[in-house]
């Protein structure tokens, strides 16, 4: 006897659940998470390093967990600016989960500390998929990586609250077009801001913390078309033996 | 590659989703995989293999259900279909302001299944086969 069983789950309800608990948590620390994915050499570690650094001079709280493994020295570098810094080790795992996330945060993340950055695993594919509970989520992409990185990656820039180019000033010199970037990325997540940075000539500096501590509790600014869901269809009864043309009414 | 985290997780939902029904073999796991979930069906199928192995779901196939993905403008309501890379700006109206219908799905939607030896007592109305 053969049976269907109707299930009807999300793959990813887990680790969603989870990530939900943790940004509400870190919201009533009053911790903003930033999710920081890019390929590995893209910058992200001496961007990341510069707002650290900047961040500890002006006075604010930051922290950072890094499981790039492109460098091993992430942890030690990003050290350099003062600030707490944690290395993940993933044993091979290509991202990061919430869970994951859960389990370096407890007994480590100081209290008061307003903004945690998240250095994700150097990928632009598995980490896109999962939610680690961050309010804000940053894609970043160097000028030598080319114009058509968003089109390759669509979930990591879709999905993507802001997109940060780094190493402009090398955009010259490997004839990085930024027009058509923008255009790519607009047309993946349409409204979200791009900007370019460059820790050499200072170029977006503070962009970064800027957003960070602008994304209040569990409400980034931009919200990606990718990541809102349409409601229903409203249902015109009056209309219903016509010829299921779209009726508009204003 | 993250379809083997997907793969074990499917594998864990319906492990434990099963562990309520009656002892039977999972001859067919079914998912709705949206285009623009991130997710390469490919990968998934091979990761779902060697997770499977060991478990209760050992020998069962994939069927993934593959969904396009589709945007509707918010002010004007038009429709479309987004394609792959996504165009995600309303071609009508050139408003940005869409959300998705379909396309982000990563679903498992029903398991088939083979129950072992229980027999269930014949009614009047099945004795006609
Ligand atoms: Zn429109």
């Amino acid at each position: 006897m053969c049976r269907v069983v109707d299930l009807q789950q999300a793959v990813l309800a887990e680790n969603d659940r989870r990530a939900l608990t943790l940004r509400t948590e870190l919201a009533a620390r009053g911790t903003t998470a930033v999710n920081l994915l890019s390929s590995p050499g893209s910058g992200k570690t001496a961007l990341l390093e510069a707002e650290l650094t900047l961040a500890r001079s002006r006075g604010v709280p930051v922290a950072a967990l890094t499981a790039d493994l492109a460098t091993e020295n992430d942890a030690r570098r990003l050290g350099r600016s003062g600030a707490p810094v944690k290395q993940i080790l993933t044993d091979g795992l290509c991202h990061l989960e919430a869970e994951m996330l859960r389990g370096h945060l407890d007994g480590w993340l100081p209290d008061g500390t307003r903004v945690l950055f998240v250095e994700n695993v150097g990928n632009l594919v598995c980490p896109a998929t999962y939610d680690l509970g961050e309010t804000l989520r940053v894609a970043l992409c160097s000028v030598t990586e080319g114009e058509d990185k968003p089109l390759k990656y669509p979930t990591a820039f879709g999905l993507a609250h802001l997109v940060l180019v780094t190493k402009s000033d090398l955009a010259d010199a490997v004839g990085f077009d930024e027009s058509a970037f923008r255009a790519h990325v607009q047309q993946i997540n349409p409204g979200v801001e791009t900007v370019l940075t460059s820790t050499r000539t200072g170029e977006g500096a503070g962009v970064l913390l800027e957003h960070a501590l602008a994304a209040h509790g569990n409400a980034p600014a931009h919200r990606p078309v990718m990541a809102r869901q349409a409601p229903p269809r409203e249902h015109h009864h009056t209309h219903s033996h016509h010829d299921g043309a779209v009726h508009s009414h204003s | 590659m993250h379809e083997m985290s997907l793969a074990v997780a499917v594998v864990e939902q319906v492990d434990g989703a099963l562990r309520d029904e009656p002892p039977g073999t999972v001859e067919t796991v079914r998912l709705q995989v949206g285009e623009l979930a991130g997710v390469v069906p490919d990968a998934l199928h091979f990761s779902f293999t060697l997770a499977c192995e060991g478990t209760v779901l050992e020998g069962a196939a994939l069927h993934i259900d593959t969904v396009p993905g589709r945007a509707r403008c918010t002010p004007c309501g038009a429709e479309w279909a987004t394609g792959m890379p996504p165009r995600l700006h309303c071609p009508d109206c050139r408003s940005t302001a869409a959300a998705l219908v379909a396309g982000r799905e990563l679903q498992i939607v029903s398991v088939h299944r083979a129950d072992h030896g229980t027999v269930p007592a014949p009614t009047p109305a099945s004795e006609e086969n």
